[in-house]
């Protein structure tokens, strides 16, 4: 299924190719010593590297470059041994130093690939050109005073890693499937959190169209696009304002744009000709960065199982459809939830009740699965209970939802309500007379051969036993009553 | 008592022996900066309150026999050096104000050794010079004069108030930086020894930084073991500064007293100009000879593309530079200068901060970067100096160490070549190829020029061989006896 634009001239192909900037998770800055910590008061993390006073030098923290170097094992990328890095220089008052220390010539890590996959099922392979490190600049808050900026340096120096996509995705569902499986990965490997709203992650979105089979056309490069919805809206409103030039006779020009989300199109920010010359060149200060190979190896050995690989065998040990797993691999948090409730239990139950029952009650409760009040072994116990025919799968659904409600243990829950299953036939067989009873006219067309009425008496019998009959033992005493 | 005509090694022993205290041997220097400094304008900022308590101090650690070497020695410590608490100026008015909250790797290193500071020496503005004439606080006035001549010199630069200061007896013994030949070029013009170690002996971490890859601080004294106790102290790794070396910091007192014999000496024969100034040719021909005496072979070797050290290192440096000054623009330190917006402010700040030769260096840098020219001008200066360095390292399969004249004049008077920033820039033709190698080189005053001024030897070592440059800067200064006096203590 291609996606394409018609325009006034017939349709057109979409181009589309990501630049992520993915905040890096680490205790200290990527040359500095001071806390990368999100959310403190403003210019309380800022040493003198940072505010770059004279004489300060950067010294790279290793863990950060680690970090860089699990993304890219985790992107099936090549690892640069050897990299460096280079100035990239302009005035800014968020910049203090007057320049950004950058991977320019050598990133650390090379060509890579991500898999996504789509609505129809199919998959596809969008290549990562590259991933390299860089410092963030400090944030200028424009909103606090009437006539003046306020800066904040706390997150000028914080790690970043730019990872650079190929022009591979062609429509706005494949960018968007695009960055939700990079912020997976990346939250795998724990070298960044993804969170769009706080920034730590943001996408600048590369946009041509062209008609099929035609080279590339110009670009327009969309600065700073902070979710995955935008992404996409992004690309879209992008794409049809392309379209737009070329048919009026125009040519697009290459620039950069910003999207404004509250009127669903992008507007110019600065073109090629106003664009900085950054006169890069190699950072001084810093020595060339060799990585040992084995160094290298170690970190490949420690990598965590990534979500293509576990959905995989998720699909094989839980006998699951692909389709489910995909689901429970989306998050590592829900994937090892959904472990911890499978794990000596039946998988495609376990599977059913985490997908269905489980999500919806945290959605109903307004719960993330981090903050969940029932915990993966609470939940197991709940399957325990229906599999050792406490309750059966009715009641469980109501003691899943006090559950949701109060925190309480399903067995406390079921035990104060009076929710243990009937298996007594005394009990059951007097339930089934009364019904039969109670129906002499359903009771002689059943009689007569409309016999899809069983249903309707099953129902009725654990009506009157207040859904705590054991089906199969209710089944089992209609049965024989009905001959 | 007279203080003036001792060496640090000297007075370190006197101190020990109890000959005098700290607080009499600082006090008399205190005392000549004040009198002296306005006349020479070595020093930007006197701290002899400071200096007296630190005396006090090393008094204190002398008789509890806790002291380190340099324990009551005054120095004078280029006002490059971020102080603690001292204002730091880089000479310029850019930082007039600026007292920083640090003190810099290399004067903790020496304030750890007991060391105490008469204050801050003036230098060319961001060390960028080579006559310090470019000071914003004024040109430092060399101790020497021409025979016959009431004509004040300059006492060449950026180190100059550094190399004046201890010529002129008012210090002990100095700090400077080195990026092109600004430690070897003002000890020369002012008869002391300045050293400049292999780049990355000492830490950048504190200093204010010209040319990243070039700058490296040293040490002046009127003796090579005076030059060899300071850097002694001075020298050492820093995880602060990721170019600094973590290699072990040798005994430079020791190698300095090894002498020369059976080291091989080479002669650059690219350092042969045409119309080399006769006594400089002269000394040099000396030098070698003091060197043949005493045991060395002479070599004759090529080093074929010095002649593209000066172009490449004004490239190299400016670039650097044109980045590393960025971060002065009035927003967080420093002097600012309001403007109606952001960058009429950094314009307006940057203006009146910096003074025109800075301004002609950052210019240059940011035009040798930019997009289009980078390719021709910093990359292919890059390439040559790859091959500098080459040079050097061929020539070290071969010899132990070079020795070349130090500069290819003696001092030359304020306003000379002023017009000319070519002409300027040719002061460094012997020491930038040195220093975009990185190798070690000292100057060691050798003798005097016709008109009576200091010449200097320069003897150029291999990486991180400083022993070696020390033990044939040593010869040298034994056996060319220099003992003259400048004019201004001549009467001392």
């Amino acid at each position: 299924m291609t996606y394409t634009l018609e325009g006034n001239t017939g349709s057109w192909e979409v181009v589309v190719g990501l630049e992520v900037h993915a905040q890096v998770i680490s205790q200290s800055k990527l040359f500095s010593g001071a806390s990368a910590e999100y959310g403190a008061a403003p210019n309380s993390q800022v040493s003198l590297v940072d505010a770059a006073f004279p004489g300060m030098l950067p010294v790279l923290n290793q863990e950060c470059v680690a970090q860089a170097v699990r993304t890219g094992l985790g992107i099936d990328a090549h690892i640069n041994l050897v990299s460096r890095f280079d100035r990239k220089n302009y005035f800014y008052a968020d910049l203090p130093s007057g320049y950004q220390i950058s991977q320019f010539a050598h990133p650390i890590v090379g060509a890579g690939a991500i898999d996504i996959e789509l609505a129809d099922g199919s998959t596809k392979k969008i290549g990562v050109t590259r991933l390299h490190l860089e410092q963030d600049a400090g944030k200028s808050l424009h909103d606090q005073h009437a006539t003046k900026s306020y800066i904040d340096l706390n997150r000028c120096g914080v790690a970043l890693m730019e990872i650079v996509s190929e022009p591979d995705m062609r429509s706005p569902e494949e960018a968007g499937a695009y960055l939700r499986k990079l912020r997976t990965v990346l939250r795998y490997l724990g070298t960044c959190d993804g969170n769009m709203e706080e920034g730590s992650m943001r996408a600048d979105v590369n946009v041509s169209v062209r008609k099929h089979g035609e080279p590339f056309r110009t670009r327009c490069e969309v600065k700073n696009v902070n979710s995955v919805r935008f992404v996409q809206q992004a690309v879209e409103a992008e794409a049809k304002r392309q379209i737009e030039v070329w048919e009026d006779g125009g040519t697009v020009l290459q620039e950069t744009r910003l999207y404004d989300p509250s009127r669903g199109e992008t507007r110019s920010m600065r073109s090629k000709e106003d664009a900085h010359d950054y006169r890069y060149f190699p950072d001084p200060d810093l020595l060339p960065l060799v990585l040992d190979e084995d160094w290298v190896e170690s970190l490949r050995a420690k990598l965590p199982e990534l979500p293509d690989a576990k959905r995989a065998r998720f699909t094989q040990q839980y006998g699951i459809p692909f389709y489910d797993a995909g689901v429970l691999v989306a998050e590592h948090i829900t994937a090892d939830f959904y472990e911890t409730v499978a794990t000596g239990r039946d998988g495609k139950i376990a599977a059913n009740w985490v997908i269905g029952d489980f999500f919806a009650g945290l959605n109903r409760t307004g719960h993330s699965i981090e903050d969940s009040p029932v915990s993966a072994a609470a939940l197991g116990k709940l399957l325990d209970l229906m599999a050792d025919s406490t309750i059966n799968g009715r009641i469980a659904k109501e003691v899943l939802e006090v559950m949701m409600d109060t925190g309480e243990d399903p067995a406390a829950i079921i035990d104060a309500r009076g929710l243990r299953q009937v298996t007594d036939m005394g009990a059951i067989d007097k339930a089934v007379d009364a019904v039969l009873a109670a129906n002499p006219d359903k009771l002689s067309e059943y009689k007569s051969g409309k016999e899809k009425l069983f249903g309707f008496f099953v129902g009725q019998v654990m009506k009157a036993m207040a859904g705590k009959g054991n089906p199969a033992l209710v089944n089992e005493a209609l049965k024989s009553k009905l001959g | 008592m007279m203080f003036f005509d001792l060496s640090i090694v000297e007075a370190a022993a006197g101190l020990r022996r109890r000959e005098f205290s700290a607080r009499e041997l600082v006090g008399a220097h205190v005392d000549a900066v004040a009198s002296l400094n306005k006349r020479l304008n070595a020093f930007i900022t006197e701290t002899p309150e400071l200096a007296l308590a630190q005396a006090d101090a090393a008094d204190v650690a002398l008789a509890a026999g806790t002291a380190g070497p340099l324990a009551g020695i005054p120095l004078a410590i280029k006002d490059l050096f971020c102080t603690e608490g001292v204002r730091t100026t880089a000479a310029s008015r850019m930082l007039a104000n600026f007292v920083p909250p640090y003190e810099s790797t290399v004067t903790a290193n020496l304030l750890r050794d007991g060391a105490v500071f008469l204050g801050k020496a003036n230098l060319d503005e961001f060390a960028m010079g080579s006559s310090n004439m470019t000071s914003a606080f004024g040109p430092v006035e060399n101790p020497w004069q021409r025979a016959g001549s009431n004509a004040i010199l300059v006492p060449g630069g950026s180190s100059g108030g550094s190399a004046a200061s201890v010529a002129a007896r008012i210090a002990m013994g100095a700090t400077g930086t080195d990026t092109g030949g600004s430690i070897r070029q003002p000890a020369a013009f002012c008869g002391v020894a300045g050293i400049k170690p292999t780049y990355g002996r000492c830490s950048r971490w504190g200093i204010v930084a010209f040319a990243s890859s070039l700058d490296q601080a040293g040490a002046f004294g009127r003796s090579v073991a005076d030059c060899a106790v300071l850097l002694g102290s001075m020298a050492g790794f820093d995880p602060k500064d990721s170019t600094s070396v973590d290699r072990p910091v040798p005994d430079y007192v020791a190698a300095a007293r090894r002498g020369v014999r059976g080291l091989r000496i080479g002669v650059p024969r690219e350092y042969r100009m045409d119309g080399m100034n006769a006594d400089v040719e002269a000394l040099w021909q000396s030098g070698l000879r003091w060197l043949r005496d005493a045991g060395a072979e002479i070599v004759d070797v090529s080093l074929p593309h010095t002649k593209y050290g000066l172009a490449t290192y004004y490239i190299v440096a400016p670039a650097e530079a044109s980045s590393n000054l960025a971060r002065y623009d009035g927003v967080r330190f420093g002097v600012r200068e309001d403007g109606e917006d952001l960058i009429d402010l950094y314009e307006r700040t940057r203006e009146t901060g910096f003074g025109d030769e800075v301004k002609r260096r950052i210019m240059i840098g940011t035009y040798v970067l930019s997009a289009g020219y980078y390719d021709a001008y910093y990359l292919r200066a890059q390439k040559v100096r790859a091959l500098i360095l080459k040079d050097f390292t061929d020539a070290f399969a071969r010899v132990d160490a070079l020795l070349t004249p130090t500069a290819p004049t003696a001092a030359f008077a304020q306003g000379e070549k002023m017009d000319d920033p070519i002409a300027m820039y040719l002061n460094d033709v012997f020491t930038v190829p040195a220093s975009m190698a990185g190798v070690p080189g000292m100057s060691v005053p050798a003798g005097p020029d016709a008109q009576g001024l200091p010449l200097g030897l320069q003897v150029i070592g291999r990486p991180f061989d400083e022993e070696t440059v020390f033990a044939v800067s040593q010869v040298i200064e034994d056996a060319a006896g220099f003992s003259a006096k400048p004019q201004v203590r001549a009467g001392a």
